[in-house]
């Protein structure tokens, strides 16, 4: 079973294809990257996610060469990467403008680097057709890059960058400027490339849901930091902290203070509430603080008391968010605070059993929250 | 955040100490107190002495100064007009040869301007004096000027007019309201540019002056043919200054104003 | 209506002020000198109507445009016009595009103060740009007086009065209408492009040759014109700096007119001075309509 899974960061024994030892670097005074050490596989989809000036850029552009460490070291293929300039490394890079080179065609700028390796003319024409014919370009090759689309640009700017076959292929926000629409169809584009060409992509965005659409494995960065790096189902499903819970989807952040149970912990959030239920691992203190962190679709909303819920509250509905297939309803507790559940419109409108105000009660299962100490 | 390479640093420094060695040059050696200019005798403000005390000179100055002031004047206006023209009329019944006329001046080589408005004005028979030598520097210049505003008209947001007009304005009122107070500063470096211009013309004046009148240009170029002379160096000291004030001014003016904008704006975005 | 006077007023002005007085220079060129004020017999008499028009017909000839062909100082002088313009272009890139280079990759805040510096000498007069240049390249001025002080030569060098103080002069003038054009482009160059060259596999120099420099086309071209049209019919320059055999139309032109009081020539002279210019101030033009469209 394992065996078909691709997990190699679970593999003692796998060898990482890039590696950060210790990593820091510093502008001035203001740190970008703050002592990082982490691997990543060959083979691997890998997404660095997080606001703007979190450093995921500059990860990326220490890995291209634009930028170097101010400590630690960075091995790619076991080999340390910072005596080689960037026009030398086995790595390349789609840049977040795409960076079509403006005076040349289409075929030109694919051809480009290959035509700085020296390859000769009949190996770079084969290699450019190829490329052309796996992003679907062939029709526009001798096209001028003003001359073509915003999604078309974004393909030229992928085909010139796997032409030379790169080790590691690095994307800066490479669906940033395309409308949302084509952004989802582009995503399991750049998906079944990466698997057909085998080439190990890292992809630095700040949208989650296209991280979580194509990576193996997310990232999540804030101030220099990797927070969680794990697959993306993991990343939603057990966060490792509240930054992460709150910055991956939607969710309602409860905080209390714990008491042991059974194989979890109640947390005691509210005066005159009763307290709720998490199962957990973490090994917490009689009454510290912690924070109960819980999916709005793991909520069922329902008229009457559930009579088997351990978790069950009482609430008076304040919004609904119709989004057509679902909608959210922000639910207001006694002592003021807004939980958010979802359900499913499996009925027409007219139908909806609850509207503004209803008193309704919210409950979920003992697995359903996560239990967070920070 | 770039660095300087040492290319980029040498080519720098070789490239202004070319242009402003020889200016500072001729700055110092017009305090020199030998009438041989090229052997340096000590420091003397003599020179100056000697320059206001010329009477030709100083003639010769008040005709440039007016001269220009009334051409750049003239030249701004028409170049404001043509500047609008081109950017907004769109098409219209010879706009080529229009923008034609406009651009040409701009190489055209200074003989064959000056030497094609004195036929003109001999064949209709204008008296050669300071309106002629107005008429010509305005006809040159308001093509700087147009060059200049339109610059400035294409990256004006269109639809400010259309705001203002739609507020009640009419056309030209959206004109004097709107559109003028944000093109101001390209039509005031217009109207320097026309006038240093003006200041500067040697070969237009010639042709176009007469015997009448003689512009300070004019004027050093007789004085220069024969050599160097100190009280020329003293002459182009004294302009060096002023433009030399005028301009660091001109600039510190707009940084500050600049500086100014960008307080208020992260003011206006902590507010 | 007042569109329309916006319009006329500009046109007009231009029509009569710039392109007219055109034609009345090709008009005199046909024209005979005469001793008399103005200094030549028109050929083509407007009042005299149609039957002008015919006499003017009959009459018609070259002989002034035979003269320039038959007189070797003519020819000789458009084409060293050419060259010396040529020449001085390509040392007026040579030198101005560095510069441009370094001031469009310098610091952000240093910029201001650059483009200031480039511009300052233009504010300040022509004629003394180049007269500054007199004292310095004479057989007793500054540069001979410091290359003998140094040791570098012990007699001085005869530069000013020859072609090559000629080339200084123009360089040194031009310079700012070369450095700002260029500037302008490198400074809007996206930094992207080069990493993405230096990416795919370029050397820092090959990704200036094969990126910035294509890149900067049109600013090298539009500086180029700047520079090499206006020089073509340069007279300043040469007559201060350039000695007896530097031969060039302008000052040819300025003599037949002022000295020679041969309007006629002088006219002639000029005319094929602007058939000469018609082609590149074309080119110029359309490449700047090119950088307009590609801006907007």
């Amino acid at each position: 079973m394992s065996d078909l899974k691709f997990e190699p960061w679970n593999d003692p024994k796998a060898v990482p294809l890039i590696s950060f030892r210790n990593v820091t670097k510093r502008f001035g005074d203001f740190i970008a990257i703050d002592n990082q050490t982490f691997d990543i596989f060959e083979h691997e989809f890998f997404a660095l996610l997080g606001p703007s000036g979190c450093g995921k850029t500059t990860m990326m552009r220490m890995l291209a060469g634009f930028e170097t460490p101010t400590e630690g070291k960075i091995s790619l293929a076991g080999q340390d990467i910072a005596p080689i300039p960037p026009n030398k490394r086995a790595v390349n890079m789609m840049f977040q403008s795409y960076a079509l080179f403006p005076h040349l065609t289409v075929w030109n700028n694919i051809a480009f680097g290959l035509k700085r390796e020296g390859m000769a003319p009949d190996a770079i024409d084969a290699r450019v057709a190829e490329m052309l014919k796996l992003t679907r370009m062939e029709k526009f090759a001798s096209r001028k890059p003003h001359q073509i689309s915003g999604g078309q640009k974004q393909r030229v700017a992928l085909a010139r960058s796997l032409a030379k076959a790169p080790k590691l292929l690095l994307l800066d926000e490479p669906l940033g400027a395309l409308d949302a629409k084509l952004r989802q169809e582009t995503q399991f584009e750049l998906v079944d490339i990466q698997e057909k060409t085998g080439t190990t992509f890292i992809i630095v965005t700040h949208d989650q849901e296209e991280a979580m659409t194509v990576a193996t494995r997310v990232a999540v960065m804030d101030h220099g930091q990797i927070i969680q790096a794990d697959t993306p189902d993991r990343i939603y499903e057990m966060p490792n902290s509240v930054y992460v819970a709150d910055f991956i989807g939607d969710v309602t952040i409860i905080k209390g203070r714990v008491s042991p149970s059974d194989d979890g912990y109640e947390i005691h959030h509210a005066e005159g509430l009763p307290p709720l239920f998490a199962k957990s691992n973490l090994s917490l203190k009689n009454g510290t603080g912690a924070y109960l962190a819980i999916r709005p679709e793991k909520i069922s909303i329902a008229a009457e008391q559930p009579s088997s819920a351990r978790n069950a509250i009482k609430g008076a509905i304040q919004d609904i968010a119709y989004l057509g297939n679902l909608s959210t309803y922000h639910v207001e507790l006694p002592n003021g605070t807004i939980v958010k559940a979802q359900a499913t419109n499996n009925r027409r409108l007219a139908n909806r059993p609850f509207t503004w105000e209803d008193e309704v009660w919210l409950s979920w299962t003992d697995t359903a929250a996560v239990l967070l100490d920070h | 955040m770039k660095h300087l390479t040492w290319f980029s640093a040498t080519s720098l420094a070789l490239g202004f100490a070319f242009l402003y060695l020889p200016m500072i040059i001729l700055v110092i050696y017009s305090f020199n107190a030998s009438k041989l200019v090229t052997v340096w005798a000590g420091f003397s403000t003599r020179w100056y002495g000697e320059l206001i005390q010329n009477e030709a000179f100083l003639d010769a100055a008040w005709v440039t100064i007016r001269v220009a002031v009334a051409s750049s004047t003239l030249a701004t206006i028409l170049g404001t007009m043509a500047a609008y023209t081109l950017v907004r009329a769109g098409r219209f019944t010879g706009r080529t040869l229009f923008s034609g006329m406009i651009y040409a001046p701009l190489v055209m080589p200074e003989v064959i301007t000056g030497l094609s408005l004195l036929l003109l004005f001999i064949g209709i028979g204008l008296d050669r004096g300071i309106f002629t030598i107005i008429l010509a520097h305005t006809t040159f210049s308001m093509c700087f000027v147009s060059v200049v505003v339109s610059a400035r008209l294409v990256a004006f947001d269109r639809s400010l007019e259309e705001a203002a007009m739609d507020l009640g304005c009419a056309p030209m009122e959206a004109f004097r309201f709107v559109t003028l107070p944000i093109i101001a500063p390209a039509v005031i470096s217009g109207w320097l540019l026309a006038f240093t211009l003006s200041l500067d013309d040697l070969v237009i004046a010639s042709f176009t002056a007469g015997p009448s009148a003689t512009t300070l240009p004019i004027k050093i170029w007789s004085s220069i043919r024969l050599g160097v002379s100190p009280e020329i160096n003293a002459l182009s000291t004294i302009l060096i200054g002023i433009v030399t004030v005028g301009v660091i001014s001109a600039s510190l003016i707009s940084k500050r104003g600049a500086i100014r904008r960008q307080n208020e704006e992260q003011a206006a975005l902590r507010a | 209506m007042r569109r329309a006077l916006l319009i006329i007023v500009p046109y007009c002005w231009l029509l009569a002020l710039f392109l007219i007085p055109f034609a009345i220079v090709f008009k005199i060129s046909l024209s005979d000198i005469a001793i008399a004020i103005p200094p030549y017999t028109p050929t083509l008499d407007f009042d005299a109507g149609w039957q002008g028009l015919k006499n003017f017909a009959k009459a018609l000839d070259f002989e002034n445009f035979l003269f320039l062909t038959t007189d070797a100082l003519y020819w000789k002088a458009y084409l060293s016009s050419l060259r010396i313009a040529l020449i001085s272009t390509l040392l007026t890139l040579l030198i101005g595009y560095p510069i441009a280079y370094g001031m469009a990759n310098a610091p952000d805040h240093w910029r201001p103060t650059l483009i200031m510096l480039v511009i300052l000498p233009f504010w300040t007069s022509f004629l003394i740009r180049v007269y500054s240049w007199m004292g310095i390249l004479s057989t007793e001025g500054y540069l001979n007086q410091f290359l003998i002080g140094i040791g570098i030569i012990s007699d001085p060098l005869a530069i000013l009065n020859t072609n090559t103080a000629v080339y200084i002069g123009i360089v040194y003038t031009y310079l700012p209408f070369m450095i700002l054009p260029i500037y302008s482009i490198l400074e809007r160059l996206d930094g992207s492009l080069l990493e993405a060259a230096e990416d795919l596999g370029c050397s820092r120099i090959s990704a200036f040759w094969l990126i910035t420099v294509p890149l900067s086309r049109n600013g090298i071209i539009a500086g180029c014109f700047l520079v090499f049209i206006p020089v073509i019919g340069e007279f300043v320059i040469p007559s201060l700096l350039g000695g007896s055999n530097t031969l060039m139309i302008g000052k040819v032109l300025w003599e037949e007119f002022f000295n020679n009081r041969d309007w006629p020539v002088a006219s002639a002279v000029a005319v094929i001075l602007l058939l000469i210019l018609i082609v590149p101030i074309i080119l110029f033009q359309r490449n700047e309509q090119r950088q307009r469209e590609a801006e907007s």
